[in-house]
């Protein structure tokens, strides 16, 4: 679905990614883990066309990137950017069915943007502005338009902040719905024990533009402390893995 | 997420009426104010004297009366509702609700253009046409100088900026016109800057900018509206957002030379009527639009009635009507917002 060859990414005279080969597969999730400012967002903006690579080349199911018109690139890849600003007061359920934007009106656009609605528990907000929801409410908004967009490679940059307990389990689920349907999602997230429970594979990203790719049963926490500078311990809980901070000891 | 200081919260319970009968009772209000300002002045006339002169039955004198009064307030209901688009499209373009069609400079530009005729005592027509090219060359140097924020992540931060320092030397160079204008042209200078329309005659090419500019807006409404909710990040959904931003300045660029070159720089329409419309009918544009024009010429008929005969038969210009409405409106708005933060 989605090919990197040798993409490399800079910002001024610091190299952010190293030439990077990456193959995203239909069915995966990778979850892409490093510190604060080491690229993640920005290699996330690159894919999405939002910036120009610095070198190498990007294919996304089968044709480059730069070639597609944006319509086109919509209806391949939606992206959860981190932040989101609102300056004007949209309801909720006009600003998901906003999302449909990329795609011809077939009949069913009420249907799908109710059954984004739903997904991120939001039936009750639909007529509520944007304006007057709380940071989690908001965020589940922006979830709900990534599922209204339809995409085949979803694009999640820290998809669970703000969210609560539940919503966060929510999430979790729907990514693995996501997967079952065949679509593949690229996860930025620090958190430790939603990523790795939803991922089937990581990339990681150290300071100085090098990375490395595991699927998730080999990602060591050797490996993930190394990258994040903290010592961290690998459990299995719940059905999945997840990490913690600290030794067992 | 951060939460901005916006005052465009619909009122706790606002009455947000369908479209259809929304967009028909502006239109009403739109049409019985051009009915207003026909059978107002000095010699008031009837709705019976009307009907009879405009089915060409009337005395000489209603018909007389009812030519000047409709040029008039044709006149001034293209020219508010010019204004009022460009607010909206610069609104969205900016995804700012306090910005307004002269946020670019572009009435800046038209204010040199036109004062510089002014003083070289020019005949009218070739006033209005320097303030067209002043507000034309503006628009081109803007686009000139920004032409690489269009595609810009935070762009438009970068093209605002741009607007307002063209924007602050219009300002400079209207103050050193005048103060080197000799004591004769001053009055019309001062009545061009505060905007008016007194003895304007109906044109038909503000017409043939509003009808194209507004379909074209109303067209792309859903491409906008998703310019206005995700900014740059509006490409990732499908919106050639450059592009985009470019037709949006072009269009309120040449709404607002069309209506500053009908009226001088009227404030407060393009600012005022775009945020009375989205308390009424919300900020999606495909409503928004027709409001906001329907509405913003209906505001600037009733205030240049006013400002004809409020005070007769003196004459006040409409600029500084629009400013004594806008300005308590405003507050009235900022107070609102103000009890909601605290």
């Amino acid at each position: 679905m989605l090919h990197c060859d040798q993409l490399t990414l800079r910002q001024g005279r610091r190299t952010l990614l190293q030439p990077l080969d990456w193959q995203v597969r239909a069915g995966e999730c990778w979850w892409i883990a490093g510190r604060n400012g080491c690229g993640k967002s920005t290699l996330l903006a690159t894919l999405a066309a939002l910036r120009c690579a610095d070198g190498g080349h990007i294919r996304l199911c089968g044709q480059p990137l730069s070639q597609l018109t944006p319509r086109q690139r919509a209806q391949r890849l939606a992206l959860l950017p981190q932040a989101s600003h609102d300056a004007f007061d949209y309801a909720v359920q006009d600003a998901v069915a906003a999302a449909r934007f990329a795609w011809p009106d077939a009949g069913d656009k009420t249907q799908r943007v109710a059954a984004a609605l739903d997904a991120f528990d939001l039936g009750r907000l639909a007529t509520r502005p944007l304006q007057a929801l709380s940071g989690g409410e908001r965020q589940r908004v922006a979830l709900a338009s990534v599922m209204a967009q339809d995409a085949p490679l979803i694009l999640l940059d820290e998809p669970s902040n703000s969210l609560d307990l539940a919503h966060q389990a929510a999430l979790q689920q729907q990514i693995g719905r996501w997967r079952a349907e065949g679509k593949a999602v690229l996860l930025v997230s620090h958190d430790l024990q939603l990523a790795p429970a939803c991922a089937s594979h990581a990339l990681l990203l150290d300071e100085h533009g090098a990375h490395r790719q595991y699927p998730l049963a080999e990602l060591g926490a050797e490996h993930l402390a190394a990258v994040l500078g903290y010592p961290l311990t690998r459990l299995h809980h719940a059905g999945h893995p997840c990490f913690l901070p600290g030794h067992p000891s | 997420m951060s939460h901005s200081l916006t005052l465009d919260r619909p009122l706790r319970g606002a009455l947000r009426l369908p479209t259809l009968p929304l967009l028909t009772l502006l239109a009403l209000l739109s049409g019985g104010s051009l009915l207003l300002a026909c059978g107002s002045g000095s010699i008031a006339l009837g709705a019976g004297e009307l009907w009879l002169a405009a089915s060409g039955h009337g005395s000489t004198l209603a018909d007389t009366l009812l030519s000047l009064r409709l040029e008039r307030a044709l006149t001034a209901w293209v020219t508010g509702a010019s204004l009022a688009l460009a607010g909206v499209l610069m609104q969205s373009l900016l995804r700012n609700p306090l910005a307004d069609p002269y946020v670019m400079g572009v009435s800046g530009g038209a204010s040199v253009g036109a004062l510089l005729a002014l003083w070289l005592g020019l005949a009218l027509w070739q006033v209005d046409s320097a303030a067209v090219a002043g507000a034309l060359t503006l628009s081109a140097l803007l686009f000139l100088l920004a032409r690489r924020d269009f595609a810009r992540s935070s762009g438009t931060v970068l093209l605002l900026l741009t607007g307002v320092l063209l924007s602050a030397a219009c300002g400079a160079l209207i103050s050193l016109l005048l103060t080197i204008a000799p004591d004769a042209q001053l009055r019309g200078m001062v009545f061009w800057l505060v905007g008016d329309i007194a003895g304007t005659p109906l044109r038909p090419w503000p017409w043939l900018v509003l009808l194209p500019a507004a379909l074209l807006a109303w067209w792309q409404a859903p491409a906008i509206n998703l310019l206005a909710l995700h900014g740059d990040h509006a490409l990732t959904l499908g919106v050639p957002v450059a592009t985009l931003r470019r037709l949006l300045l072009v269009l309120a660029a040449v709404l607002t030379a069309s209506a500053v070159s009908q009226g001088g720089s009227i404030g407060f329409v393009g600012l005022m009527v775009p945020h009375a419309c989205r308390l009424l009918c919300g900020p999606d544009l495909r409503r928004l639009i027709p409001a906001a024009v329907l509405s913003g010429a209906a505001l600037l008929v009733l205030a240049d009635t006013l400002a004809r005969t409020v005070v007769a038969p003196m004459q006040l210009p409409v600029g500084v009507l629009t400013a004594l409405l806008g300005v308590p409106v405003l507050f009235w708005q900022l107070q609102r917002t103000r009890r909601r933060l605290a």
